[in-house]
């Protein structure tokens, strides 16, 4: 498909701005004007319609079919929630008008959500307060590690490490290193949790903290996470809740309740705004009581009067980690999300999570390996070192999948799991559509016997075949420019 | 229950083939641990959330007459923009680590890396970044890891909302951050000339700056590149149309804050921030990039590449810590700027000029106000010297019905009376002549 480029034709244009009221004035020195003008594209409204709607059916989303990709809740996005992010009177608030006099009292409405989303997160983890300020999962980590620096400045401690499962998403290391710490990896038992043995071997005063998420990228939920939590806080170390499995214990378990200290919330996964095709999310960090005066600025506060206020005046916080309030239009849609489904509809969402995936656990097992073949919480993880033997992998299973109708699974990922395969179908999935899943999974099982050709030179239904990943990383073109 | 589609008929059957009970799958938690309480408010339907929620957002008041900027503007939408981009194959996706089925979100990445591109004259840019004070210390951190040193220059003519998120930052990171104090509105020259040496890794600059005042960094670049330090320049997008490149200025990474281009102010987010930088510096650039490449039937196809960077495979290793980027507010950009074209994109940013001079001369004709700096040139906005505190004269002018600017006292020392006004194309000559008559009226 031609680039939007090249279907430029010189002259057109999609918006007009119409006869201007003010006098032309502008002369500025042209020592500090561009040349030339921008070469942009130049199209007709229908053109640049044409051209996106083109490129959306190339795209395949949560709305076009089962979107099984592990450790990234694909869930269902109501489209009410849609609706309301694009309410007027949310959508065209500046960020700026809280910050002046009277004008606190301009965006109530707004504040007024901060501060509810804030107490529901609070009561669905167990802890003291939130930040709604991080901007996405990975930046919730980064502040979380920032609040447990600032934790132990302020103890006076003298801790250099942080701790992290071998099972842990790339982020918890990458944000480890980043807010200068090391970074040291604890591994799995042989039931794919932590090594409580081994991280005793590991624990010492030089320990900041621990990220753990729980159930872990396997799916499996770790009975040993309350004597975790203790031995970590034994060398005063803080335990840090990485949220993006939340889905799986909704309702059921508590991270404050069991003994972390930070948690961060991926709004996107649990609480089912929008992926985008990779952004935007929303990462809103909670912490324990004796954490709270280190949280950013600001903080949404109620006054006695019953209006809402933006706090900045806490000496003991980390600072601003974001320009304003976080993200606030996706902040709205998770909290219309928590508001709809109420307290009986998040414990549901939990349990058909858990249900669904143990469902193609069950029906998989006899036709894939299962490292961990024990009840799973949101998600399995299979492995496809049977097929191998036939020279099919795990990513030509995924490219047969798509041949099949289906988004794969999340591939090679979690690293401890050789050929790994993690389904996680989520709650909003109903059964007939697990079941036509489980059916193309079964046959390309027999395909990885019969034909292993016909998945390795899978897919074959799409625009484009496998693409060329290491002439692209060795011939680089990120932008056409010429 | 609201979108959950399996019936408890259903559920029952599932539960039975499995031979458990709800309890059951469960049963790997330890009862000790159960929530100790979940007090939660029964959940409500469509028709009373969305009543609920008209209800909050008419508390806000979003039909004052607008001058607040500061780096984030309100700028007119066109309803293509917001149609396209709510199309369910875009926004319901993922990160496109499944190629095949992600050619619309990888090739409009592409494109929009073309455009930021075309936009700062750079040679290479990045799928996008959170917004653009992160993209920010993101584009510090890897001047760092270009010059291997750890001194850092940053005037206080960039965004002081940005600054202080740098500071926070960079607290627990063996960073020497040196701030200097602009002079007369424009960036520190002299300190600045005198602070770069061979331990400097990067001079953060903005254009046009935070007063609105527009520079060109030529110099800096200059004085920055004999010593082997970078040269960082934030910069207003739409302020591109018409203005000098970083990319001409010799600038080595350019960052910013997209917001402007089609994408709402929602009270603070979503926004995007972008990055662009030279082809030398790839390697070290943080976030997501989309790679042209080709298919096994040599047919042009586009890829996430360079992800050796990345912490999904470097873990503590990676050049950051970022996972995704802001694919659809950069779908959102990408089609603004699709929309308006090489003409509209000129034509815009003359007309907020245009604006911004009007307002100007009708602001500063009023007997008891001065422009506050005599830098000659700025862009869509301005400092004006008011003769009371500015906090005060902002206030009252919100009761009258307009949001008149901010008051620079918040960040600046000395500035107690200084009011910033950004004026975009959206603001009639009827609503700034309306403002000159109020500003008079509460003078």
């Amino acid at each position: 498909m031609k680039l939007i480029f090249e279907k430029s034709v010189p002259g057109r244009r999609g918006v007009h701005l119409g006869r201007s009221d003010v006098p032309t004035s502008i002369n500025l020195d042209k020592k500090l004007l561009r040349e030339k003008d921008v070469r942009l594209a130049e199209l007709s409204e229908l053109d640049v319609v044409r051209h996106f709607t083109e490129l959306s059916r190339r795209n395949y989303g949560v709305d076009t079919n089962f979107y099984p990709l592990g450790s990234c809740t694909m869930k269902y996005n109501p489209k009410v929630t849609e609706l309301i992010g694009s309410y007027p009177g949310f959508a065209n608030l500046h960020p700026l008008l809280p910050q002046l006099r009277m004008g606190g009292i301009l965006t109530q409405g707004a504040l007024q959500v901060l501060y509810e989303t804030d107490l529901l997160l609070r009561e669905i983890t167990g802890m003291a307060s939130f930040t709604m300020q991080p901007l996405a999962g990975a930046h919730g980590e980064l502040t979380g590690i920032m609040i447990i620096s600032a934790y132990h400045r302020d103890r006076g401690n003298r801790k250099t490490t942080l701790l992290i499962p071998d099972s842990a998403h790339g982020t918890n290391p990458a944000s480890g290193t980043i807010a200068g710490y090391e970074v040291l990896s604890v591994p799995s038992s042989k039931n794919g949790v932590m090594d409580v043995d081994a991280l005793k071997a590991m624990l010492s005063d030089e320990v900041a903290g621990l990220m753990l998420t729980c159930p872990n990228t396997l799916g499996l939920f770790n009975p040993h996470i309350k004597e975790i939590c203790d031995l970590i806080h034994s060398v005063d170390g803080l335990v840090y809740y990485d949220g993006a499995n939340l889905n799986a214990i909704t309702g059921k378990v508590r991270p404050g309740d069991i003994g972390f200290d930070i948690v961060h919330l991926n709004l996107h996964k649990t609480f089912a705004t929008p992926h985008g095709g990779g952004g935007p999310g929303a990462g809103p960090v909670g912490v324990v009581k004796k954490l709270a005066d280190f949280l950013p600025v600001s903080i949404v506060v109620k006054r006695d009067d019953g209006t809402y206020a933006l706090e900045y005046d806490r000496p003991k916080s980390i600072g601003f980690v974001a320009p304003f309030y976080g993200n606030f239009a996706i902040i709205l849609r998770a909290y219309v999300y928590i508001l709809m489904l109420g307290k009986e509809g998040l414990i549901r969402m939990a349990e058909n999570a858990v249900l669904n995936a143990n469902y193609i656990k069950e029906k998989l097992k006899d036709y894939y390996d299962l490292p961990f073949p024990q009840v799973c919480k949101h998600e399995c993880v299979f492995s496809a070192g049977r097929q191998t033997a036939f020279g099919v992998h795990a990513i030509d299973i995924a490219k047969g999948l798509i041949d099949a109708g289906f988004h794969p699974p999340t591939i090679y990922f979690p690293t401890i799991v050789r050929e790994a395969m993690m389904i996680e179908p989520t709650e909003t999935e109903g059964k007939e559509t697990l079941d036509t899943f489980i059916a193309a999974m079964i046959e390309i099982a027999q395909t990885a016997q019969t034909d292993p050709d016909k998945l390795k030179s899978a897919p074959q239904t799409t625009h484009v075949g496998r693409l060329d990943e290491t002439a692209a990383a060795r011939n680089i073109n990120v932008a056409c420019v010429e | 229950m609201p979108f959950i589609t399996n019936t408890d008929q259903q559920r029952k059957e599932m539960l039975d083939e499995l031979g458990l009970t709800m309890d059951g799958l469960f049963a790997d938690v330890p009862a000790e641990l159960r929530c100790q309480s979940f007090d939660l408010p029964e959940g409500i339907s469509e028709q009373k959330v969305r009543r609920r929620l008209e209800d909050l957002s008419r508390k806000n008041s979003t039909d004052l007459i607008g001058f607040l900027g500061g780096g984030f503007y309100d700028h007119f939408i066109p309803a293509a923009v917001d149609a396209l981009v709510s199309r369910s194959e875009f926004y319901t996706a993922y990160t496109p680590y499944q190629p095949e089925i992600s050619q619309g979100t990888l090739q409009a990445i592409y494109e929009y890396q073309s455009m930021i591109c075309r936009l700062t004259e750079m040679e290479a840019a990045n799928a996008s970044l959170y917004d653009g004070g992160t993209a920010l210390y993101e584009a510090m951190t890897m001047s760092l890891r270009v010059t291997g040193r750890n001194k850092i220059i940053i005037d206080d003519s960039v965004n002081p909302i940005y600054r202080v998120m740098i500071h926070s930052y960079t607290r627990n990171l063996k960073i020497e951050l040196h701030e200097t104090l602009n002079t007369g509105g424009l960036a520190n020259r002299q300190e600045i000339f005198d602070l770069i040496d061979d331990q400097t890794a990067a001079v953060i600059l903005q254009n046009p700056n935070f007063f609105g005042c527009i520079e060109d960094y030529s110099d800096v670049a200059e004085a920055a590149h004999k010593k082997g330090a970078l040269l960082i320049c934030s910069c207003y997008p739409i302020s591109l149309g018409i203005l000098k490149t970083p990319g001409a200025m010799d600038a080595d990474i350019v960052t910013g804050e997209g917001q402007s281009l089609g994408l709402p102010l929602s009270f603070g987010g979503p926004y995007l921030g972008f990055m662009a930088t030279r082809r030398k510096y790839i390697r070290k650039m943080p976030g997501r990039i989309v790679g042209q490449t080709t298919d096994t039937m040599g047919r042009c196809g586009y890829v996430l590449t360079l992800q050796a960077r990345e912490q999904h495979i470097r873990r503590d290793k990676a050049t950051s810590n970022i996972c995704t980027n802001e694919s659809l507010c950069a779908l959102r950009a990408l089609i603004y700027l699709s929309l308006l074209g090489s003409e509209g994109l000129r034509d815009l940013a003359h007309r907020c000029a245009d604006k911004a001079s009007y307002a100007y001369r009708r602001l500063t004709a009023l007997p008891a106000v001065h422009p506050r700096f005599h830098a000659k040139w700025f862009f869509n906005e301005f400092v004006l010297d008011l003769p009371c505190p500015a906090v005060d004269v902002i206030g009252r002018l919100i009761e009258k019905g307009f949001a008149a600017g901010f008051p620079l006292s918040r960040y600046y020392k000395g500035m107690e009376n200084s009011m910033l006004i950004a004026v975009t194309e959206k603001r009639t000559k009827q609503e700034i002549g309306m403002l000159a008559e109020a500003l008079e009226g509460v003078l």
